[in-house]
Formats: C-alpha cells, sequence, structure tokens
C-alpha cells in the first residue's frame, strides 16, 4: 500500500490533514453530554436485563405461597401504563416548549409530567403495600424476591426520576434557558422515555405474561 | 467534506427534537398513538380466548419489543440516518448485551431446571452412590 493510498483511507498523517480521528475535532458538548448519558441509560437497561433474567427463571418458584396470578391485577396495570406513557409524552412536549424558551408552556408540561410519575408511584406503592399486608412480602419465595427486586428497581428509578424533575423545575425557574439547563432537560426526557421503555417490559412479561389462564 | 461544514449537522444527541416545532409535536403524537393502540392490543390479546393458547406469550412479547421500537423512534429520535449513527451504535451494542443476558439466563436455567428435578430421596442415593 502506497502511502498515498494509506493517507487517503485515514491511516497516516502524510499527505492528508485526516488523523483518522476526524479532523473536526471533538463534538461539541450539546452532542457529547446527551450522547454519554445515552450510554448510561444502555447500561441501566443492562442491568435491568439481568434482573428479568431472574425473573423469569424463579417465576415459578412459589414454595406454595401465591402466584402471580393470584396476585397481579390488569386494571391496576392498565392505569399505571397510561399515567407512565402520557408523562413520558408530556415530557416531550416539555422539552419541545424548553427548545422555543416558553417558561410557562415548559414548566406546565413539566408539572404535568411530574403529576402523571407520582400518579404511576402511588398506585405502584398501594400495590406493593396491599401485597405485602395479604401475606405476600418480598421474602414469602423466591418469586416474591425476584419480582419486588425488578419492579422495585424500576420504581426507585421512577421516584429518583421525580427528585430529578422538581430539580429541573427549579434549576429553569431560576436561571432560566441557558445551554448547560437544557442539556440537563434533555438528559432527563432521555431517562424518562427509557423508563417508560422499561416498563412496557415490565408490563409485558410480568404481569400480562403472569396472569395468562 | 470541508472543514467550514457545521459539525452539528453531522451528529445529532439521543432524545433532541430537530425540526419545525408542528413536526416535532407530531412526532410525539404519532408517538403516543401507536403505543397506546400496541398497549391496547397487548391487554386485549392477554385476556381473549380468540388466539391459540401457546401462541399468546410469544405475541406479547412481540407487541413490547415493537412498542419499544415505537418510543425509541418517535420519542428518543433514534433514527436510521446519516445523524444518528453513533446513536444506533450505541443501541446496538446495548440490545446485544441485553439479548445475550436474558435469552442465555433463562435457556440455562431452564436446562438446569430440567436436569436437577429428581426428589430428595433420588438425591440422597445419589450422594451415596458418590
Amino acid at each position: 500500500m502506497s502511502t498515498q493510498e494509506a493517507a487517503a483511507i485515514g491511516l497516516t498523517h502524510g499527505g492528508s490533514e485526516d488523523t483518522g480521528l476526524g479532523n473536526r475535532g471533538p463534538a461539541s458538548k450539546s452532542i457529547v453530554v446527551p450522547y454519554g448519558f445515552w450510554l448510561f441509560v444502555l447500561s441501566d437497561m443492562i442491568l435491568f436485563s439481568a434482573l428479568f433474567a431472574t425473573y423469569a427463571s424463579l417465576a415459578h418458584a412459589t414454595d406454595g405461597g401465591p402466584t402471580s396470578n393470584q396476585l397481579f391485577e390488569r386494571g391496576t396495570v392498565a392505569v399505571e401504563t397510561m399515567a407512565l406513557l402520557l408523562s413520558s409524552f408530556v415530557c416531550g412536549l416539555a422539552v419541545i416548549a424548553a427548545k422555543r424558551r416558553d417558561m410557562m408552556w415548559t414548566q406546565g408540561a413539566l408539572l404535568v409530567t411530574g403529576v402523571l410519575g407520582l400518579v404511576f408511584l402511588g398506585l405502584e406503592i398501594h400495590e406493593f403495600a396491599g401485597m405485602v399486608a395479604i401475606g405476600a412480602p418480598p421474602q414469602r419465595s423466591a418469586f416474591l424476591s425476584a419480582f419486588f427486586t425488578l419492579v422495585g428497581c424500576h420504581g426507585l428509578h421512577v421516584t429518583a426520576g421525580l427528585l430529578w424533575l422538581g430539580t429541573m423545575m427549579a434549576q429553569i425557574w431560576a436561571k432560566g434557558f441557558q445551554p448547560h439547563i437544557g442539556r440537563r432537560l434533555l438528559c432527563f426526557s432521555v431517562f424518562w422515555h427509557a423508563l417508560d421503555i422499561i416498563w412496557v417490559a415490565i408490563f409485558t412479561i410480568v404481569y400480562l405474561i403472569g396472569t395468562l389462564p | 467534506m470541508t472543514e467550514h461544514q457545521d459539525p452539528e449537522l453531522l451528529n445529532v444527541a439521543p432524545g433532541a427534537p430537530h425540526d419545525s416545532m408542528l413536526s416535532e409535536t407530531m412526532s410525539y403524537v404519532i408517538g403516543l398513538v401507536l403505543a397506546l393502540v400496541l398497549t391496547g392490543i397487548s391487554f386485549w390479546v392477554a385476556s381473549t380466548s380468540a388466539i391459540w393458547g401457546p401462541g399468546v406469550a410469544v405475541g406479547l412479547v412481540v407487541l413490547a419489543i415493537a412498542q419499544m421500537g415505537i418510543h425509541l423512534v418517535f420519542f428518543l429520535h433514534i433514527t436510521t440516518g446519516p445523524d444518528n449513527t453513533n446513536n444506533v451504535l450505541a443501541l446496538a451494542f446495548g440490545v446485544l448485551i441485553v439479548f445475550l443476558v436474558m435469552i442465555g439466563t433463562i435457556w440455562i436455567m431452564g436446562h438446569m431446571n430440567a436436569n436437577m428435578g429428581p426428589s430428595p430421596e433420588m438425591m440422597n442415593l445419589q450422594m451415596q452412590r458418590g
């Protein structure tokens, strides 16, 4: 291979400005920050895949205790699903409004996002408390341990997301639409949409398949 | 590729809407409608008796994967466009690991359950023989 050919495909510096790393330098922060956060979200999904695999392995290890068919209620799950899906949708609208620097619509949409998230979380806590009350706490069987770990981990993520959401609303209110605040808001929306994606897997694998006749 | 080209045009951040306000909003509305339809079908498939029993679980998983795709495209704006290559590659690697972990675990643990099924008495006999 001649030096010229090597340069043409970016292997050397000779005769070309292309170092093989791109000659434009690193991408701007508005790209790098959300991209790095996207990598975190993907690693979070890998964490959840381990919890899903655990749950799938232990779903029938009920040790004579209550089974998924006896415990889960589809009605509650449908409402939880609606709340989280609409929350995710309104969060997207908040990002659109924030891009236009519209304070009222941004804060309003974020508020609706948070309220719908709280509805989801309230229903989930109510469900967990009800299960513990009828003798189905995490220590009852391997199935219930895996269930509370998987769904509880998602619930913790939603809780953390709600705290983050409140912080974002305060920051936007106090500091306005500065570039770094915008990046944080974008990262939050990626996080919130990802939680909805994980919930799709949970309501399908845990609740719907778990309550098939 | 000239040096004066705006690097912002070559990359786009995941989740970043980038168009006119109407088309951005439409993207979310389309995503919401499709997600609602798929959720509705999922709940219907789970409760109907019109579908062959063993096929229901498979159908539900397919519907869930479809809905995740809808969320990725319309909410997170992960597309196959040239400005999205980095995001798609990272996603592809993530999906690879997720499938390896889940299918590998379910496969191996399923066989473990099938192979380690004997009753406690049988286990005792085997222990004594060994």
